[in-house]
């Protein structure tokens, strides 16, 4: 295992440290990797300019200290393990491939960028664009697994064509923006504008939320692969609701302004069979 | 003073093909004769000796290509990426590479001449501002005017001599070296939210003035001020199945008159509709082929990513409907129109498939390689980098053979293609990549390393890289007797040169066009032309008047 800490804080200029990733590491020495260049603004260092290093010869890395200011860790990663004690910066895991990213704190925008697999989990907030396309780009992520504990911010998903994103806390406008396949569930609900121009895919909402006119009531009930999902989701750790003694799914469909094969799912703890007994009772 | 001996030299232009012999570039740059003593010597031994690569038709500065820079950050994120070192600016290679990164690519790649296609006279600042910052190479730009409102208002009045005057006045001003026609009124209908799809009717917004008019007028116009390069044609209906009839028509047209006829392979397109498409290269290589007074390139197109990139404005937006891609567009006040697509070549879709075929059957159909010539037609049918896969297709005739087997069936009895057997010796290539192009642009010192010809040599392996291709990276390239690239990497730059025409005009032009221009445009009429200073070693191009 390597273990990277950082020695001092990086609190103005952003340092660009893509040579954080399993797939660089693996075959170096102590010294080869004390040598690995980061980028200080435009200035190239070294990594042992600002961590210290121990540690050689592995897919295995951890890393301490507050990285808020820290880009690209993990970027393109195919293999092996990133644990952050502490929190990380943009574009965490991004184009990553394969291994897991764990976060003990916050993360910034862009986490998982394009990912085409593997899996990050984030303890506490992160920011805006998750598992999104970078600017210009056809699609996100296309593959993998991103769980946020806590909130998220703008255009969670955007073009995201496969994969499965799950944000614990709060998420802010315009999630599942242009959203061509892929789950991404929101646990604690969203702000404006979910789904808007999803192509296809599923976003699932444990809180109701504010509809775009363009999305059409379905139906009301229990999808089948809701099963298939929550057994996975626990694999992880995570619960969702799925008795329909506890209640159902509102199904809405959209976006009807572009193609309109996707689906917002709803939770809905009033429609459940014993309310409904109650109700005709 | 630089000798390279041993190589094995061609230089169809002097009839050499293939002999071993040394070449002398002396102190003032240019190819030498004599047998002068001390300087450098490079042994090209085992190694093919050409001259340095001149490309037609290339779109690498100005307005347009900077806004589709802006337009493409996906394709700019996978770029080959230049890291700034002691020798070398910092850029960005791709589709729509950065000013720095265009010198070095076309170099690394033993091109020393570039002739940018299209420029609109309000932004020959700014082009002529890029080219400065492109290292190596020379360069030259053409000017469009098939488009321009002040010179179909001319032509609508029947004012000939008038237009004549006023393009060479624009010449003048905007400091560029030939004239190009975009979709000849078609952009200027575009105005009015419409095209110009039929030769003989006339264009919106005019009562008389046609498309070709306007095509037979400015060549004759660039005959009689007697400019280097013929006018240099985009004609009509580019990309539209079933053109191959007023592509013919064109030619027939023009009866005599020197052309250079742009991107031909987006010009030979047979069927009615996109599900009827098929090759119309038989029937255009054999029509071009009877008109010595044509020239082409052919625009072919490569199997990836492209950025498609012209001033044909209605076509842009046609294609961005067709393809639910982004979009770009530009109105250039009184001038011209500017659209950008992004585009994927795909090597299972039936029409891309065709226009593959077609550019590579126009260059083995047209049999004189002396007037057609390799270009993509950049970035439009995909980056210059890729012209030694172009090279690579037309010289080994079992490799082309089971490239075309992985083409979609459909698309089989649509092309000519796989009944071709033709493949290009040495010296045909060189023709079509160097010779050629620099003979149709009028450039007397480009394209061949007799005496007196610029010392731009390319020296490249005989044997092909570990992927078979040839011709990707030169083991040395000389620009104006300048080593500039050895062993692959750029080891010294040089500066290009700008050329540019001067061609006689009445001074009583600016009388007219002050007023009008005063009236119509939004800059005031000291600020529109360019001043010299902005060019870096320009080199004017004498004009000798040509009448058929």
């Amino acid at each position: 295992m390597i273990t990277l800490t950082l020695k001092q804080p990086v609190d103005r200029v952003p340092l660009e440290a893509e040579s954080i990733c399993p797939d660089v590491v693996a075959t170096l020495d102590h010294g080869a990797i004390c040598a690995l260049p980061v980028y200080l603004g435009k200035r190239q260092c070294r990594i042992d300019d600002f961590f210290s290093v121990d540690g050689e010869k592995s897919d295995e890395i951890d890393v301490h200290g507050d990285l808020r200011k820290v880009r690209w860790i993990g970027r393109g990663m195919t293999r092996g393990r990133i644990s952050i004690d502490g929190n990380a910066g943009m574009h965490l895991g991004a184009y990553m491939q394969g291994g897991t990213i764990e976060v003990s704190g916050a993360a910034s925008d862009w986490v998982g960028g394009e990912m085409s697999g593997g899996s990050i989990r984030v303890a506490g907030n992160a920011g805006g664009q998750i598992g999104a396309a970078y600017r210009g780009s056809l699609r996100g992520m296309t593959d993998g697994t991103i769980v946020i504990g806590g909130s998220a911010g703008l255009e969670v998903g955007m073009r995201m064509k496969r994969g499965l994103i799950i944000i614990g806390g709060p998420v802010r406008d315009f999630a599942g923006l242009e959203m061509k396949g892929g789950t991404i569930v929101l646990r604690s609900g969203a702000e404006l504008r979910t789904g808007a121009w999803m192509n296809r895919g599923t976003i699932i909402s444990l809180k109701p939320i504010p509809l775009l006119p363009s999305f059409l009531y379905s139906s009301t009930y229990t999808p089948t692969f809701m099963g298939v999902l929550v057994k996975h989701l626990g694999s992880l750790g995570i619960t969702l609701p799925f008795d329909p003694e506890a209640g159902t799914y509102q199904r809405f469909l959209g976006d009807t302004s572009v193609v309109g094969k996707g689906e917002i799912l709803v939770w809905d703890a009033e429609r459940s069979t014993n309310a409904r007994a109650a109700a005709s009772a | 003073m630089v000798r390279i001996t041993g190589g094995r030299v061609y230089d169809p232009a002097n009839g050499v093909d293939g002999v071993v012999k040394d070449i002398c570039i002396g102190e003032d740059g240019r190819v030498a004769s004599s047998n002068g003593s001390a300087g450098r010597t490079i042994d090209a031994t085992g190694m093919l000796v050409f001259p340095g690569g001149v490309d037609v038709h290339t779109h690498v500065a100005g307005g347009a290509l900077n806004f589709a820079r802006g337009l493409v950050p996906e394709n700019q994120r996978i770029a080959q990426k230049f890291v700034h070192s002691p020798e070398l600016r910092a850029g960005i290679g791709g589709l729509t590479p950065t000013t720095f990164a265009t010198g070095y690519l076309y170099a690394g790649m033993g091109w020393t001449t570039v002739n940018e296609a299209a420029v609109p006279i309000l932004s020959a600042k700014h082009t002529h501002e890029e080219m400065h910052d492109i290292p190596i190479v020379d360069k030259s730009t053409l000017l469009l005017m098939a488009n321009n409102e002040l010179m179909l208002d001319l032509l609508e009045a029947g004012e000939f001599e008038r237009a004549k005057s006023l393009v060479a006045w624009m010449l003048w001003a905007s400091k560029t070296f030939g004239i190009k026609a975009v979709n000849p009124g078609g952009v200027a209908a575009w105005k009015w939210g419409k095209n110009a799809n039929q030769l003989h009717q006339p264009i919106e917004g005019y009562s008389k003035v046609t498309a070709a008019q306007i095509v037979m007028d400015l060549a004759r116009i660039c005959d009689e001020l007697g400019l280097p390069h013929p006018m240099h044609l985009h004609q009509n209906n580019l990309g539209v199945p079933g053109n191959v009839g007023s592509t013919i028509e064109t030619m027939n047209m023009l009866q005599g008159r020197r052309a250079h006829l742009a991107h031909l392979q987006f010009h030979a397109y047979g069927g009615q509709d996109w599900s009827t498409m098929r090759s119309g290269a038989t029937e255009v290589a054999e029509a071009f082929l009877k008109h010595k007074n044509l020239t082409c390139d052919v625009g072919a197109i490569l199997f990836g990513d492209a950025v498609t990139i012209t001033a044909d404005g209605p076509w842009q937006h046609f294609l961005h409907e067709l393809t639910g891609r982004k979009w770009g567009n530009l109105d250039v006040e009184n001038e011209t129109g500017c659209g950008i697509v992004p585009y994927v070549y795909s090597d299972h879709k039936l029409v891309n498939a065709i226009q593959w075929a077609v550019g590579l059957e126009l260059l083995l159909l047209i049999d004189d390689p002396w007037r057609v010539y390799l270009t993509t037609d950049h970035p439009n049918g995909g980056g210059f980098w890729r012209y030694p896969e172009i090279m690579r297709l037309l010289m080994d005739v079992e490799f082309r053979k089971s490239e075309v087997k992985k083409l979609p069936a459909e698309a089989l009895n649509r092309i000519s293609l796989p009944e071709i057997d033709r493949q290009y010796s040495i010296s045909e290539m060189v023709i079509v990549t160097s010779a050629g192009p620099a003979r149709a642009l009028g450039l007397k010192q480009k394209g061949h390393l007799g005496p007196g010809a610029d010392g731009d040599v390319t020296i490249y392996s005989d044997k092909p890289d570990s992927d078979g291709v040839m011709f990707t990276h030169p083991r040395y390239v000389l620009k104006g007797g300048k080593v500039v690239v050895e062993e692959g990497q750029i080891r010294a730059l040089a500066d290009g040169r700008v050329f540019l025409v001067k061609p006689e005009f009445d001074p009583a032009i600016e009388d007219f066009i002050r007023p009008t221009f005063q009236k119509l445009y939004t800059l005031s009429f000291e600020n529109y032309p360019t001043e010299m200073t902005r060019l870096k070693h320009p080199e004017t191009v004498p004009c000798v008047s040509q009448r058929p």
